[in-house]
């Protein structure tokens, strides 16, 4: 009797202390700077590690017990999908492309974000932070699995999923969030924190995850459904993980705002630039829409962002700096990054295609000033292009913005009819950015982004030029991963299926 | 301090025209000609002459834009480096002082189709 009461009191704090106390031992045979070599070297100053309190305290084997309930739960759905043929269920396999740049694209960035957080539970000083970052490591890899396991249902049905990791290394698109997720991980352990789990993870999550799940449930996804909703409940950790790091780091020393305002500035920029993919994909991609790409980011940005940054704005920081000019292109970016990856479908592991006129008249709904004005004459264009026999194609490659690695699609602030350009030279080399934002990131740090291995130049200088080689080198199969939808073998195998399912019509 | 390191750090660059095989990358953009969503990559020989440049790849790849058909090669007016610049059509690349990654940029006033709707 008298054993049970004192385990009683042993609350979660205890408990929660005499799980991590041996990770915040004293060092003897070596100094705390040797064991802990990067926390000083970005300029941060922490006077207190035991400041960063982690809110929830979640024990090991809690942990794994609420995991393995929702890793059960997930698969049991995903085998249901599986086997009564959940794919029939699409609205159209046209729906598939969001899906195969989300695994291309999106799934191998949880995996890096698992390594980037592994790394920072064994940097970071503190026994708060190496926990929660080494759950967070956890949560991340089970997002990647959780998200292949999910996609690889439709790998059996159809074309673009055969070689995702491929695709992730070495195909143009994915360049774009791989360098994002690189450029974090080698940086150090807090401006890591700011870009992943602050503006990531905080800022901009919504405007990818919810875009995405919702998607898919608005055209008859129910694997993705199930991976966003698992990934989701681990969502409240990660958020709060991000901000609890950027209130710490402002707390600890006033020295600090001006160096995590230049992260907040330049991680915003990086992650909307990524964002110009989600924006494509809703406005164009999903056959049955959600919301237009300026809805979401009016909900989701705006409102969102802006009560976070009043809620800041005691610590001094403000809103991030590319903040007006990112508004001011919401009604822009998604039509500028669609046409391109239509001209240049040749080399995506994914289907482009022309905008069905009713596509266009929600297009035009959506964006009432931009969309006839701007866009819709280049596409009826394409559209007399194809009817005469010769559709658009742009062999002309693109070129990269130096430091996000998007073809530079995007035109000036304040001018839609001009291309914006931006160069600059270093050490007599020539640069381009798509952007003042890209610039000024790329200008703090030449010697970091000098090296990007941008993938539209690496075409020519390490295969020559050669398109077949290069298909091969990436996992594309020409002819049938890219090119159009329509007359697509995804498009003729989802509508014969569907009709064996949904009539007598024997194939 | 060039990239926030532990000590002193020198990048290497990917892209220096050595990897390039003899040849250079060459921008080409169209002002206000957004068909083509973003300036064409080309990889072609310092030697090549402007006209060459122009008659072959930049005339190939700008066709499909309706005004195509129509520019008159002599009054277009051109940019290098955001900067306006005459090239001479005879000389080749290099005597055009194009060097690896420069970016060209053309511009005709009068032949705008797909610009905006009014
Ligand atoms: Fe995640
Ligand atoms: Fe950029």
């Amino acid at each position: 009797m008298d054993t049970q009461v004192t385990k009683k009191k042993l609350g979660l704090k205890e408990r929660y202390k005499l799980l991590t106390r041996d990770l915040g031992w004293e060092t003897t045979f070596h100094t705390k700077d040797e064991v802990y070599p990067y926390v000083k070297y970005e300029g941060i100053k922490i006077n207190d590690w035991d400041k960063w309190e982690d809110p929830f305290r979640l024990t090991m084997d809690a942990y794994w017990k609420y995991q393995a309930e929702k890793e059960r739960k997930f698969y049991a759905i995903i085998d249901a999908h599986a086997q009564n043929n959940g794919h029939l269920n699409l609205t159209d396999a046209r729906y598939l492309t969001a899906i195969k740049m989300f695994l291309q694209a999106i799934s191998p960035g949880e995996y890096a974000a698992s390594k980037g957080f592994a790394r920072m539970g064994r940097e970071f000083g503190g026994v708060g932070t190496q926990v929660a970052c080494q759950m967070q490591a956890l949560d991340e890899i089970r997002h990647a699995q959780t998200q292949i396991h999910a996609i690889s249902n439709y790998n059996k049905y159809y074309n673009g999923f055969h070689a995702f990791s491929d695709s992730r290394d070495r195909i143009w698109y994915t360049s774009v969030p791989r360098s994002f997720f690189d450029d974090a991980m080698s940086a150090g352990p807090f401006e890591f924190m700011i870009a992943i789990g602050f503006s990531f993870e905080y800022v901009l999550t919504n405007l990818l995850f919810v875009p995405f799940m919702s998607g898919a449930a608005f055209n008859g996804d129910m694997a993705t459904v199930t991976f966003g909703f698992s990934a989701q409940s681990d969502e409240a950790r990660h958020m709060t993980l991000g901000l609890e790091c950027i209130k710490f780091m402002l707390e600890q020393d006033p020295g600090n705002l001006p160096i995590v305002q230049r992260w907040i500035d330049k991680w915003f920029w990086r992650g909307m630039r990524i964002l110009s993919l989600v924006g494509a994909m809703m406005d164009y991609m999903l056959p049955k829409r959600v919301m237009s790409w300026k809805e979401a980011f009016d909900i989701y940005g705006v409102e969102n962002g802006g009560a976070l940054f009043n809620d800041l704005a005691r610590y001094g920081i403000k809103p991030p700096k590319g903040w007006d000019v990112a508004a001011g292109a919401i009604e822009h970016m998604s039509h500028q990054l669609f046409l391109g990856l239509y001209q240049w479908s040749f080399g995506t592991a994914f289907h482009g295609w022309i905008p069905s006129d009713d596509d266009m008249e929600w297009l035009s709904a959506k964006y009432p000033t931009t969309f006839d004005k701007y866009y819709r004459p280049r596409w009826e264009h394409i559209k007399k292009l194809e009817a005469e026999g010769t559709p658009f194609k742009n062999y002309g490659l693109a070129k990269l913005c130096q430091t996000c690695q998007l073809p530079t699609v995007f035109t000036e602030p304040g001018d839609p009819t001009m291309m914006c350009h931006r160069e600059t030279e270093y050490k007599g080399e020539k640069y381009h950015f798509c952007s003042d934002g890209c610039q000024e990131i790329f200008e703090h740090e030449p010697e970091k982004y000098l090296q990007a291995w941008l993938p539209m130049p690496a075409l020519f200088s390490e295969l020559n030029g050669d398109i077949g080689a290069w298909m091969d080198w990436v996992g594309l199969k020409n002819g049938v991963d890219n090119g159009d939808y329509v007359g697509s073998q995804d498009q003729i195998n989802f509508d014969k299926w569907r009709g064996m399912a949904t009539s007598n019509k024997q194939s | 301090m060039a990239v926030t390191s532990l000590k002193e750090y020198i990048g290497v660059p990917r892209d220096t025209v050595a990897n390039f095989n003899g040849k250079q990358l060459v921008y080409v953009s169209w002002d206000h000609h957004l068909l083509f969503a973003a300036p064409f990559l080309l990889c072609i020989p310092p030697q090549m002459t402007f006209r060459e440049m122009v008659e072959g790849p930049l005339t190939a790849l700008t066709q499909p834009d309706p005004d195509a058909k129509n520019i008159d090669w002599s009054k277009v007016e051109w940019m290098k480096s955001n900067q306006a610049w005459v090239p001479n059509f005879g000389a080749s690349l290099a005597d055009n002082g194009i060097g690896h990654k420069d970016q060209i940029r053309m511009r005709t006033p009068n032949l705008n189709s797909l610009r905006a709707a009014a």
